[in-house]
């Protein structure tokens, strides 16, 4: 990246002085070559030991049997890869981890533009709404995480206290203690979790759809679903369309709220790769496991992350480009 | 306006997540104390890192100082879980403090395969004849290379006020009393126990007492040696285990259930007099004391009997499953850190460590100074055990540990046999070759 930036100002350099006397166009193109590696190199420098050595590390580290001390000798080449990919526990967490990815996209996308379109509206209290939906999003996740894992206990929780007052019982293991529904019960507290992003960034998407339009569509008498049909929602698909890209990356990478809520448990029904990893990593010290893990976790949210830049996002830079 | 600035921030903290992610499993390095080249200089850590622990350890160390001159006792007092993972980050470093705590198993015979530990067998013999009972967990191929100075044994801890209102006279001593306790205790509406099987050990703990009772401690110690869990002894353990899950004794939603932490755990569901008993080991009534406002726990009602016998065992009658903790001495201390180690097995070390309620003192001599009356139960129980086999998935170590425990916790869950139990330890062995 920045390597073509410094040759393309060259050029552009070079270009501008092509009459001028060498010397003094050397000079400058020397000077701005200072400027750019001054400013970069800290950023650069940062983005190398916190993001490029611990990613080679992992590389390294998934080629090798390792319990964590000790120096890396017990080279394995690509055994650790195998037995990451034929692990149950592992592949039923990257389908678990697509669950997730599609249906918080279901559940948050149509709510959200419901909310948002609501919440764009006059009104009395607008502002407190606004506030009220996305403070769960700024609360930290972990905080958010025992506070569920509290209300969500089984008999003396909150929501077994109340279902049991109007008659009903909850399940016997508790919501996160069943199988069948930890994961939809977690799916439903990432929702709570995050609707607030999606929410706010509508509502700022919103704010770009130009007035006149609103206007001229009242001139030709729409109604309001016709004008939120027609206008708003297609004026809005750029920004579902980032806001869906977010939604995917987090959902892939999800870990926090599950190792609160479940450790990836009951019987591996909530694990995601980033749990899986985490517990072959330190609680069995499997790190070259943890390492293949963690590449394989890097593979997919990279392959995905390049599909939906390429069917998806490519739509909104090439309406850029008209 | 506001909520562009929204999108601003939530785009970059997506990104700096996203920057994040990929790094997870970085190796970390450290510089946390770490031995001295100066050989008068001892580095200790330790984890009474509060009140009266914390300042008896600190005396300890000014007493040694005081009768070696020249030499200096540096000590590091932390919470447990920082002084863990600190450690780790020593041993990856090769920083390790001169004296340490070890736990033992499989994780004891990792470190001294990677050259971490001193082979005190000679320096300390005469230390190591007096304990000699707690020895084999610490020891590899022969030689020994920690001194436990505090080990319990897992039974269980019960409520003697609640045992009374089923009608519960006597503790069970069998499998099949412990399932009438189980039943008096249902016919009185009381959740007969907790387990925290939310942590996946403490259920494992039902497992592993299962095999010291059904596996003669021969078999298991061949299995482990020959990394063959063929004998049936195995399965049945887990059977025995299915046995007791049917009938349903346990808290409601004990899957997710956190063993110690906070007012629903297992721990605390005890101490609130919420269920009868738990499967702990001997910490519980130190834990229960934290996790009740008047810092009593079960007070004068704690009430503690061992995990009962099997019809048709092949294991040892009496004997008792348990483990904790040892120092260490790390390859690299100076020759004062071994003789510090045994300071801390001394008589006198040991019987104020136990009259502190800091730990089950090991050197038999302390066993006296033991004030808690439930605890000089355990302690009875421990010293006239004829074996006290080590929690299994410290004796064979994280990674067989770990799937072990996985595995048990699939079959609390009703989604394992027994044998795939053993399966899985079976392939978790196989690839630790």
């Amino acid at each position: 990246m920045t390597d073509t930036a410094v040759r393309s100002t060259d050029r552009a350099q070079a270009r501008s002085a092509d009459r001028r006397p060498e010397r003094r166009g050397r000079a400058a193109a020397w000077r701005k070559r200072a400027e750019i590696a001054l400013f970069v190199t800290p950023a650069l420098a940062l983005l190398v030991a916190f993001v490029v050595v611990p990613v080679a590390t992992a590389v390294q580290m998934s080629l090798y049997r390792w319990k964590g001390f000790g120096p890396m000798v017990d080279f394995v080449g690509l055994r650790n890869y195998v037995s990451v990919l034929t692990n149950e526990v592992f592949t039923d967490a990257v389908v678990h981890n697509l669950i997730i990815v599609v249906g918080s996209i279901l559940l948050q996308l149509p709510l959200g533009l419901a909310i948002a379109l609501l919440l764009n509206r006059k009104m009395w209290g607008q502002g407190l709404l606004r506030t009220i939906i996305f403070v769960p999003y700024v609360l930290a996740e972990v905080i958010a995480g025992v506070v569920w894992f509290q209300l969500l206990q089984p008999q003396y929780g909150v929501i077994d206290t109340m279902l049991a007052a109007v008659g009903l019982q909850g399940p016997e293991q508790g919501f996160l203690g069943t199988p069948e529904y930890a994961l939809w019960t977690v799916l439903v507290v990432l929702t709570w979790k995050y609707l607030g992003l999606a929410v706010i960034l509508f509502l700022a998407g919103l704010q770009g759809v130009p007035d006149e339009l609103y206007e001229a569509a009242q001139l030709d008498g729409a109604s309001w679903w016709q004008v939120q049909r027609r206008i708003t929602v297609p004026l809005l698909g750029p920004t579902m369309r980032t806001w869906g890209f977010l939604s995917m990356i987090g959902s892939l990478q999800l870990f926090d709220m599950v190792w609160i809520l479940t450790g990836g448990g009951p019987a591996n029904a909530t694990t995601t790769m980033a749990t899986f990893l985490v517990n072959e990593g330190t609680k069995r010290q499997n790190f070259g496991i943890a390492g293949a893990a963690s590449v394989v976790l890097f593979v997919i949210a990279l392959v995905l992350a390049l599909a939906y830049q390429k069917f998806i996002l490519s739509r909104d830079s090439k309406e850029g480009g008209r | 306006m506001r909520g562009a600035t929204a999108v601003a921030l939530g785009t970059t903290v997506a990104l700096l997540g996203a920057a994040c992610a990929g790094q997870g499993t970085g190796s970390q390095g450290g510089d946390d104390g770490g031995s001295s080249a100066d050989a008068s200089t001892i580095t200790w850590w330790h984890n009474s890192n509060t009140g009266e622990g914390k300042e008896y350890y600190d005396q300890v160390a000014a007493d040694f100082e005081e009768d070696h001159p020249g030499t200096t006792v540096e000590v590091s007092a932390m919470a447990h879980e920082d002084m863990l993972t600190k450690l780790d980050a020593a041993f990856q470093s090769g920083d390790a403090p001169d004296v340490f705590m070890e736990r033992g198993g499989g994780e004891l015979a990792d470190h001294v395969e990677a050259g971490l530990l001193k082979d005190i067998s000679e320096p300390a013999a005469d230390t190591i004849g007096n304990l000699e009972a707690y020895m084999p967990g610490f020891q590899v191929d022969g030689a020994s290379y920690a001194l436990p100075f505090s080990i319990g044994v897992v039974g269980f801890w019960y409520n003697k006020s609640l045992f009374e209102d089923a009608g519960i006279t006597e503790t069970p001593t069998t499998m099949d009393e412990l399932y009438d306790v189980f039943d008096k205790l249902q016919a009185a509406g009381i959740t007969p126990a907790s387990v925290g099987a939310g942590d996946k050990w403490p259920a494992a703990h039902y497992w592993y007492y299962n095999v010291v009772r059904q596996c003669a401690a021969d078999t298991l110690d061949a299995a482990i040696a020959d990394v063959d869990y063929s004998d049936p002894c195995f399965v049945k353990a887990g059977e025995t285990l299915d046995e007791t899950l049917a009938t349903e004794p346990f808290n409601k939603g004990f899957l997710t259930t956190a063993s110690q932490t906070g007012p629903t755990s297992a721990s605390g569901l005890l101490a609130s007099g919420k269920v009868a008993m738990e499967l702990a080991g001997h910490w519980e009534p130190g834990v229960m004391q934290g996790l009740t406002e008047d810092g009593e726990g079960l007070g004068e009602d704690t009430g503690w009997f061992p995990y009962p016998s099997i019809d048709g065992q092949q294991g040892t009658e009496g004997a008792q499953m348990g483990g904790g903790d040892a120092w260490a001495v790390s390859q690299d201390a100076p020759d004062v850190a071994v003789e510090f180690a045994q300071y801390l097995l001394s008589d006198e070390v040991q019987q104020g460590f136990a009259e502190r309620d800091m730990g089950l003192p090991t050197n038999p001599s302390a066993s006296a100074s033991v004030t808690d009356p439930s605890l000089a139960e355990l302690l009875d129980v421990r010293d006239n055990a004829p074996e006290i086999q080590l929690y299994l998935d410290t004796l064979l170590g994280a990674s067989v540990g770990g799937a072990m425990n996985d595995a048990i916790a699939l079959q609390f869950a009703g989604k394992a046999t027994p044998q795939d139990v053993v399966d899985a330890v079976q392939s978790a062995a196989d690839a630790d070759q």
